[in-house]
Parts: structure tokens; sequence; C-alpha cells
């Protein structure tokens, strides 16, 4: 497999090479890396959005973009210009700052998620013992820009939605933790890069037996809950609350909860590729030599890519299907169903790894 | 000239070349820099294919508006399909049958709520003319004397087919207009609300 | 009918009979109220269906005339007259308490001629906006637009309202109510908004999530259809039906058609029956269709009802084929039907026919066989039958509370008398009854068009009728079985080519009195998908 921390580290002593102090090095490493997220981003962002819709479109028996570049490829840069330049409402009687602050708040804490994924072989950003405890503390602080969005709007839709997304997000959180923990008791490890190296031989899916595989449908129906999507997007809820609690908000604000929609949807994706489906690494069947070979050319970001859109579509494909639940029906699921279900699940793993029932 | 580059869709398939070639004229009387207009014309070709509606609809032109959106005439092909429920997040109202004197506040009010760039369509004979019932004490004939229209759509209720090609017209519209500089189409809607000036009253 | 003469007789010494095509009792104003009592809870009588309310204008006086049916005994319709004893300070008994009905009924009547009803719980106008000045239908309205013109700053004094109550010394007074008290936390939803399928406006108080009272604000697509009948002729009023309930476009023309052949007393040829019949029930599947589209798409399963309109299409190019539009047909005219079937109607009907059972389950295992959509429509929006009754809420709606109201079974029109179908009844009395009545009704019109679909008999598609069409002096009323319930149309003529007054008694105004009684001690989830199930057109209710 191709490292990329030999370019990362080439890269490095380059910079050191030319005699600037470490201060200045790493400085610079951090603007690139910045800049280089935040492209990322954008761009991720924008594919999913053409995704979804071309995904909803053949779900429904229909074309989807199609008109605007081939194959509706400019569809989204089209939006994308529109909605730079559509005019930003701030309403009398609405607290100006939390306002103007709660979508830079969302848009942040998915930044800062999608920072810590590991792309591929060598290619992570900050590579620490609590990886996956900090990812988790962090998608934490979106649901804070939610709550102040709909406080803030001064709009009685917005403020039902905040209070939604407050109840589900919170409660969703635990049986997304829980069924990540128990990954983290079969590893051994958060940390994000040995999580991943212990995956090479075959991925915790596999590896995991009963309790891995509850754990990651635990954590699928989860994280759909946590991306505020349907059958769980009661925060929204387009037929009821208008557009919840960004209804208030008009041209790059609302951009910015619809780009942290999309990219959400993209990070949870990619957590369950680095929890459950071996991150960036290659699919190896124990045994098929050969076939390992053959699937170590494929380059590990696209693994990680395809795998993470693997685990979209899935979810895309629950919200163009399912009803949407209701709010004391999803309260109820969280409560009476998944989170002891995870809970009971994190002590069968406990108990498969210690007597050592597993791959 | 931006007007024809509409895929598909010839010059001459369109009626009514002599209203934007005027306006094309109008609009290029102070002259344009170079430099401006190229930031226009991608500007308006965001915009134009980009045309977010709001759902908004009182009759029979909302279930045809329904059909748009439905598999076999399916408005996304254009981009078309992402309909906002929030004024503040659509790009255009089309008026999809009649209003009312009890609407017209409403109506009036969903139209500021709307963020620049807006536009307006009137569809069908109800919100063209106030249609079969201009005649009612509560009708209001034609949503042109509240609110400023774009496109006109004839039709009771107008055909999927002619809704788009009322859309390609707006889009049409929108590529000759000026983002920066130029006769502005804000001037425009000011000069309608100072001669359809509103009392304003207690807001509720 | 010497019965009923007899009893009210005895009830009401003072009533007056007059013989047509019901049954017309006259009464005092000061004896009404008691008279309606006994009609309601006297066993004999038991007229438990208010079944219209018609304001009438009769120039030197004003009133109102009900209409009753029963659901226990086949005596058919009563109406009864009742005149203000004044003119400009008109007062009636209102018997909302009596049937819940005629809560929104009278005060359209309030709205549109001004007459106050005494006791009504709630007595604000319900179509025009609080500070329109006169009542449009009364016949010395004076239409000048500088008294009325389009307004454009908002209502006030929403919450404001009124009862009129007779004092110890039998004067009427005005005492002010308050719809919602000033700390309630109360959410508008309407009239722009996504659910509400069209331009109705509910005012909700919530506490928490739940619903504890629903104020139904309805007129903002009031087109003051009935007083644009006034004006024009007979053949000119047909296009009216076709833009009310534009779901049942084809059901409502039939109605009117058929009250008009009624005055005339025409003779309508085979062929065009049977036409009448099958657009009809073409015109139900389209409904239904949509109907479960729109459902499923306020419950968030947005692609189910992408399914249900592509079957729409299908009877939407049948409707295009023959009648040459896909919405507001105009297809019914006095007589018969304005042209003859399109050569590939039978083709296209049989292969709907085909394919629609298929496509039934294909809905059923997309949406209403879900678990998330059952536990969402399940026991949600109970609707006990008697309370159905009360409140007239006829159709699928009706019938998933399992009270048997199918006009189309109760008197036979056009040709269902020689059809075999079964009426569709559900005892769940939710929201998911209300949705599998609709569901097994589309099956049931599949039915119904197979039996027909290779008998059409050759004939004439129109009756002869005079060029000038001029209805006896006299009134009329008709009912159908339009999509969503029964659907009436009451004709008074004087004898000119125009009406004298003409109303439509559409189902859906029913439906949106029951919103309060449904909704309440649900969530504000529920509230969506009771309106979704109930599934109201919202230019029916407002006309």
């Amino acid at each position: 497999m191709f490292d990329f921390g030999k370019w990362t580290s080439a890269f490095n002593s380059l910079l050191l090479g030319t005699g600037m102090p470490d201060w200045a090095a790493v400085l610079i490493e951090c603007v690139i890396i910045a800049v280089l997220v935040l492209a990322t981003y954008t761009v991720l962002a924008l594919f999913y959005i053409l995704y979804e819709r071309k995904l909803c479109a053949w779900f429904q028996c229909r074309l989807g973009p199609m008109r605007v570049g081939k194959w509706g490829l400019l569809q989204v840069f089209a939006d994308m210009f529109k909605i730079l330049i559509k005019e930003l409402i701030c309403l009398k009687g609405t607290d100006r700052f939390l306002f103007k602050l709660a979508p830079y708040i969302v848009i942040t804490s998915s930044v800062t998620m999608l920072a810590c994924l590991p792309w591929g072989n060598g290619l992570q950003i900050i590579d620490w013992n609590i990886g996956i405890f900090f990812i988790l503390a962090v998608s934490s602080v979106g649901v804070l820009g939610i709550l102040l969005a709909g406080w803030a709007s001064n709009n009685k839709y917005t403020l039902i939605g905040a209070m939604r997304s407050g109840a589900q997000m919170i409660s969703y959180e635990l049986s997304l933790g829980i069924s990540l923990m128990t990954i983290c008791v079969f590893a051994g490890t958060m940390n994000i890069s040995e999580l991943v190296a212990e995956q090479e031989s075959a991925w915790f899916l596999f590896r995991g037996h009963i309790p891995a595989i509850i754990a990651f449908i635990i954590y699928v129906i989860a994280a759909t809950a946590e991306t505020n999507r349907g059958p769980f997007d009661l925060p929204e809820a387009e037929h009821e609350l208008t557009a919840g609690y960004h209804t208030e908000y008009s041209g790059i604000h609302f951009g910015f909860f619809y780009l942290a929609e999309y990219l959400n949807l993209f990070i949870v994706s990619g957590i369950a590729t680095l929890m459950f489906l071996g991150g960036w690494m290659p699919l190896h069947i124990p045994g098929w030599e050969a076939f390992n070979h053959v699937m170590d050319f494929i380059p590990s970001v696209v693994w990680f890519l395809a795998k993470a859109f693997f685990i979209s579509f899935v979810i895309i494909w629950f919200k163009w299907t399912f009803p949407r639940v209701r709010i004391d029906q999803m309260l109820a699921f969280e409560w009476k169903y998944l989170m002891p279900f995870s809970l009971v699940n994190l002590i069968l793993m406990a108990v498969f790894v210690a007597l050592g029932w597993h791959f | 000239m931006g007007i024809d580059k509409i895929k598909s869709m010839k010059r001459e398939d369109f009626k009514d070349n002599e209203y934007i070639d005027k306006l094309v004229d109008e609009l290029n009387a102070t002259g344009a820099n170079v430099v401006v207009g190229k930031m226009d014309e991608l500007i308006n070709w965001g915009i134009s294919n980009s045309l977010w509606p709001l759902c908004f609809g009182t009759s029979c032109c909302a279930i045809e508006f329904m059909s748009l959106g439905a598999a076999r005439y399916d408005m996304a092909r254009f981009g078309f399909e992402v309909a906002r429920n929030s004024p503040r997040q659509a790009d255009y109202v089309m008026v999809q049958g009649t209003i009312v004197h009890r609407m017209a506040p409403v109506m009036r009010r969903l139209y500021e709520q709307l963020a620049e760039p807006k536009y307006v369509i009137a569809c069908g004979g109800c919100a063209v003319s106030g249609g079969p019932f201009k005649n009612s004490y509560c009708v209001v004939p034609g949503v042109d004397q509240i609110l400023p229209v774009d496109v006109y759509i004839p039709g009771c209720p107008p055909r999927p087919e002619a809704m788009f090609y009322g859309l390609m017209q707006l889009q049409r519209k929108i590529k000759v207009q000026k983002f920066f500089g130029g006769a502005n189409r804000k001037e425009k809607i000011e000069e309608f609300f100072a001669e359809h000036p509103e009392e304003r009253g207690e807001i509720g | 009918m010497s019965d009923i003469k007899e009893i009210i007789g005895k009830i009401c010494p003072e009533a007056t009979f007059e013989d047509g095509e019901c049954l017309l009792v006259s009464v005092p104003e000061k004896k009404w109220y008691p008279l309606a009592k006994s009609l309601k809870e006297n066993k004999d009588l038991d007229f438990d269906v208010l079944s219209a309310v018609v304001g009438m204008d009769w120039k030197e006086t004003i009133g109102v005339v009900y209409y009753f049916t029963s659901t226990s005994h086949n005596w058919g319709m009563l109406a009864v007259k009742v005149e203000a004893e004044s003119r400009d300070d008109a007062y009636i008994h209102s018997v909302s308490d009596l049937w819940k009905v005629a809560n929104f009924q009278e005060r359209e009547v309030y709205d549109m001629f001004g007459i106050k009803f005494v006791n009504h719980p709630d007595m604000r106008r319900f179509f025009l906006r609080n500070d329109w000045v006169g009542h449009p239908l009364r016949k010395d309205y004076d239409a000048n637009p500088e008294l009325n013109p389009i307004r454009l700053e908002d209502e006030i004094n929403e919450d404001d309202s009124r009862v009129f109550v007779e004092n110890a010394e039998g004067k009427i007074v005005e005492e002010p109510r308050k719809v919602f008290e000033k700390d309630e936390y109360v959410v508008n939803i309407g009239p722009q908004h996504p659910s509400t399928h069209g331009v109705m406006r509910f005012r909700a108080s919530l506490d928490g999530e739940i619903v504890k009272k629903v104020d139904v604000v309805s007129g903002y697509i009031h087109r003051g259809i009935e007083k644009l009948t006034e004006g024009m002729t007979y053949p000119q009023i047909l296009h009216f039906t076709d833009r009310m309930d534009y779901m049942s476009a084809h059901q409502n023309r039939h109605c009117l058609c058929m009250c008009i052949e009624k005055a005339l007393g025409l003779e309508i040829p085979k062929r065009a029956q049977v036409i009448r019949t099958m657009m009809d029930e073409l015109m139900r599947i389209s409904s239904h269709l949509l109907s479960f589209g729109c459902t499923a798409m306020d419950l968030g399963a947005t692609t189910a009802f992408f399914y249900g309109f592509r079957e729409r299409e299908m009877v939407l190019d049948i409707f295009e084929k023959t009648c040459g539009a896909r919405m507001s047909m105009n297809y019914n005219v006095i007589g018969g039907v304005i042209a003859d079937l399109h050569p590939d109607f039978v083709k296209d009907v049989k292969h709907l026919i085909e394919i629609m059972p298929e496509r039934l389950k294909e809905y059923h295992k997309v949406f209403s066989g879900n678990l998330i959509a059952k536990n969402r429509l399940k026991g949600v929006g109970m609707l006990s039958k008697e309370d159905a009754v009360n409140y007239a809420i006829t159709g699928p709606s009706g019938r998933g509370s399992n009270w048997s109201c199918d006009c189309r079974k109760k008197h036979p029109y056009a040709a269902y008398g020689e059809v075999e179908f079964d009426e569709i009844l559900l005892d769940g009395c939710d929201s998911y009854s209300r949705y599998m009545v609709r569901m097994k009704e589309i099956e049931q019109s599949c039915r119904i068009l197979e039996q027909l679909v290779d008998r059409i008999p050759e004939g004439e598609i129109r009756a002869q009728v005079p060029k000038i069409v001029k209805l006896p002096a006299g009134r009329w009323y008709q009912q159908v079985e339009a999509s969503r319930g029964t659907f009436g149309v009451y004709i008074e003529s004087t004898g000119e080519k125009t009406p004298y007054r003409v109303h439509f008694q559409s189902p859906c105004f029913n439906l949106v009195g029951v919103m309060d009684l449904t909704c309440s001690g649900y969530m504000i989830a529920d509230l969506i998908t009771i309106g979704a199930a109930l599934d109201f057109v919202i230019p029916d209710i407002d006309r």
C-alpha cells in the first residue's frame, strides 16, 4: 500500500531544510492543511448534494438534474453561485449576534470532525490516543448551533425545531457513543490509526462476531438520527415545521446548514467506515492471497471514500423510503429499545473479548 | 447573447422575443464593463439554473405544479426541484391560483419575506387576471395588482409543459439582467412599490 | 310523509307544510329551536344528519333552509325553512349544540347574510376579513369596490369572538369571548404551509408538542362563487364546479347538471349516463391516488408520492384524450356530455384496470405496510361513528368511522343502480381506516369500470336541451357521492334564466369542522397526518 506519510514527512523536512524555525514550519503546514480541509469540505459537500439528488431521482423513477452541464454535473455549482449572492436577511426582534453565530458553530463542528478522519495510509491530520472520543465530543457541539439557531430566530417553528433537535441529538448520542465504545472495547484502543491498523487482517464487522454486527446496526440507526435525516428528520420536518430550525435563515447562512447537513452524512459514514469497515484498509479475505494482492493495488483513499459513499447510500436510501417518525415514538425508540440494547451489547462484547470468542 | 443559451430551445421556439430584445437594449443603454459583464454572466448563469420555488399554491394550478415535480415531467432535470417551504430560501414564487382579498396581505408579506434576487410568476388565469372569478367581490383581478410579476403563464390550469415554457422564459429574463450596476432590477421593484403603496397596519 | 306532518304538527302547531321535491316545513323563528330539538331527539323523527344549511334572502325576509336526513329510517329529506323576524337585525336560534356540523355552517350564513345566531359559541366571520363591510349574498349588498378595497394590512383582533345570548328579559345581548387566552402558545399553521394542502390556516394552541385546541381560519381562497352564479345563466355556471373541488371535478359537475336536469325534467340518454358514471369513477381513482401521494408525503415518505402520481398520470391521459384537458375538464353539460368518447378510451381504461391491483400492492409495500407509517396512522385522530354523523362527515372519512353514507348505494343515480360494488366500511375510526377506505375504494372503482367498460351502450350522448335554459320557479336539492363525500347542490329559481340562489354543500367544509375535535390531545405531527387522512381540498371549503 502506498504510504502518504512519505510525502508529508518529505514536505516537512523540505520546510525545515530551508532553515526556518520549527514553529514557522508548523504554521505553514497548518495553513496548508486548513486550506486543503476547507477545499475538500466544499467539494465533498457539493458532490454529496448532487449524489443525493441523483439517487433520490432514481428511487423515484425520475432523471434528476441533467440539463446543467453534462449529466447535470454543474448543477451544484449553479446552486452555489446563487446561494452565495442571495440576500442575507436579519430579522427584527432576533438576537442578532447569536442568530449570525449559529451557522458558524454548526459548520465549524462539522469541519473539525472532518479533519479527524483518516483518509488513507498516512493521510491523517491529527493522530492522538483519544481520537474517537474527540470526534464524539466535537459532534456534540453541532447541536448547540442548532439550538441557538432555533432560539435566536424568534420564531415559533424554529423553536419547536430546535427543541426537537436538542432532545433527539442528545438522546441518540448515547447509543451512538455506546456502539462505538463496543468496538473500542474490542480493539482495546481509541487511537484512530491503531484502530485502522488492527483491521488489516479482517474488518471489525467480521472479526467482532455478533456484538459487532449489532453495534453496526445500532450505529447506523443512531447516525441517521444524529444527522437529522429521514426517518428522523424531525428538527426540519418540512411538512410540519416548514423548514425547522433554519426557517428564518437565507443566503449563505442557510447554505452553511445545508452543507453541514450533507457533510455530517459523510462524516458519520466515515466513522462507520473507520470503526466497522476497516477504514482505508482494502478488503482482505484470509487465505485468498491473490485476491488480497489485487485489492492492495487500489489506493487507500479510494477505499475509504468508496466505503463511506456506500454507507451514505444506505442512509440516503432510508430517507427516501421511510416515513417520518413522531417525536414521542422517536424518543421511546431510543430510550426503551436502542439504549438498553446497546448497553447489553457492550457487556456482551466485553464477555466475548474476555473469553476470546472472536477471530 | 445569454438569452439564446437555453439548452435544446432555439430562439425561434420562444414567443415574445421583441420584449426581451427591448429589455436587453434598455439594460445595455448605459454600456457595460467587460469584467463586470463576465461576472454578471456567471452569476446569472448560477441564478437561472438554480431557481428554487417556494411551495405555494392556492388551487388547481398547485396540483399541476405537483405533476410538474412528479416523474413524468420532472422539473428536477432543470435543477428546480429543491422546493423550499420557507420563503427565505426560495428564489421565486409561482402564484398558482386565485388570490382573494383575505390572501392579498399574506401574499404581499410572503413576497417581502423572499430573499433577493426574487421573481414572481403568475401562473394560471386566476393569477394573471382573476380568470373566471374576475367579477367576484373578493378576488384580486390579477396578482400584478399587488406584486411585480416577471412572467405570466396563461391556462386554466396551465399544462406542465406551459409551466416549463414560463420557467424558461424566466431563465431568459434572468440571463440578461445586470447584477452589478446598470439598470438594476431592484430599482424596478421599488418603482412598483411606489406605485402600489401599502397601508401599514399593526403587525399582529 | 303524512306521518312526519302529523308528528311535527303536534310539536309545533304553527308549522306550515309545502310538498315539493321533499317536504318543506316553515316554522316561525320563536318555535324553531324546540322543533329542532325534537327533530333530533324524538325517536319517531330521528333526523340525526344535518345535510345542508342554506342561507336565503327572499327580499322581503331573510332566513335559512335546513336539510335533514336520517340514518335510521328512509323518509328521505326534510327541509325546514326558518325566517328571521327582522331583516336588518336578523336573529335565529343556533342549532350548533344539537348538530355540531351547524357550527361552521352558521358562521358561513352569518358571514354571507348577516344573520346572527343566538347561543352560537363563536360568532365570527368565516370567509371574509374581520373588517369587511356588508354581507355579500344579501340582495341589497353594496358591491362598490371602494367600500372593500384590496387591503394590504393585516387583520387585527383575531382572538376576539363573541356570542349572542338571550338575557332574563328575553332581549338578545352580545357578550365578548376570547378564542385563545393571552398566555397560550399559539402556532400559526398556514395559510402558506406545505401540509395544509392549499391555503388553509389552523391556529393551534400547543402544550409542548401536544395540541390543545385548533382554531380554523378559512377564506383564503373564498372566491365568491355562489354570488357569481346569480349573475350567470345555467350553462355558464357549470364551469365553477370543476374549480371548486378540482379533484372531484366530474362528480361535482355531474351533480349540478343532475340538479338542473331534475328541475327541467330531462331524460338523459343511456350512453351519457354510463359515460358519466365511468368518468366519475376515474375521477375518484385519480383523487384517491393524489390523496395517497399527499398522505405519504406529509408523513415524509416522499417516494411513495411519486408512485401515486405515476398512475394518476395514466388517468389524466384518459381524461385528456376524451375531454381535452388534464384538469378542469368541463365535460358534463346539461343533458349529457359535451363530446363523445375517444376511440382509445376502452383500451386505456382496460389497461388501467389491469395494472391497478398490482400497483395497489406496491403502494402497500412502499408505504402503508411500513411499520412507521402504521404507527403514525393507527389510533390517531379518533372520530367515533356518533361524531361522524353529528358532524356530517361523509365520504371515505365517514366510512372509515363505520358510517354507511354512500350516496351511490342509498339513492343510486346515473348507472350506479346497474353495477355491483361494495361500500367499504371500516370500524377503526382512525386515520389509518380513512386511508385504507380510499385504497379499497380504488379497487371498487376499478370493479365498476370493469363492469361498464364493455357495456357502453350506443346512442346519443346528449339529450335535446332548449337553447335558453329556464328553470321553473321552485327549489331543488341534489346530492352525489364525490371523491371526498356527499356533494350537494341547492338551486332556487324564480323562473328566470339565471338562478335566484345556488348553494354548494361541499363535503370538505364539514371535514375541516372536525379538525378541533380530532386533533385535540394529539401531537402537532399528528395534526398533519389527521389533515392528510381527512384529505380536504381547500377551494372546496371556501368556494
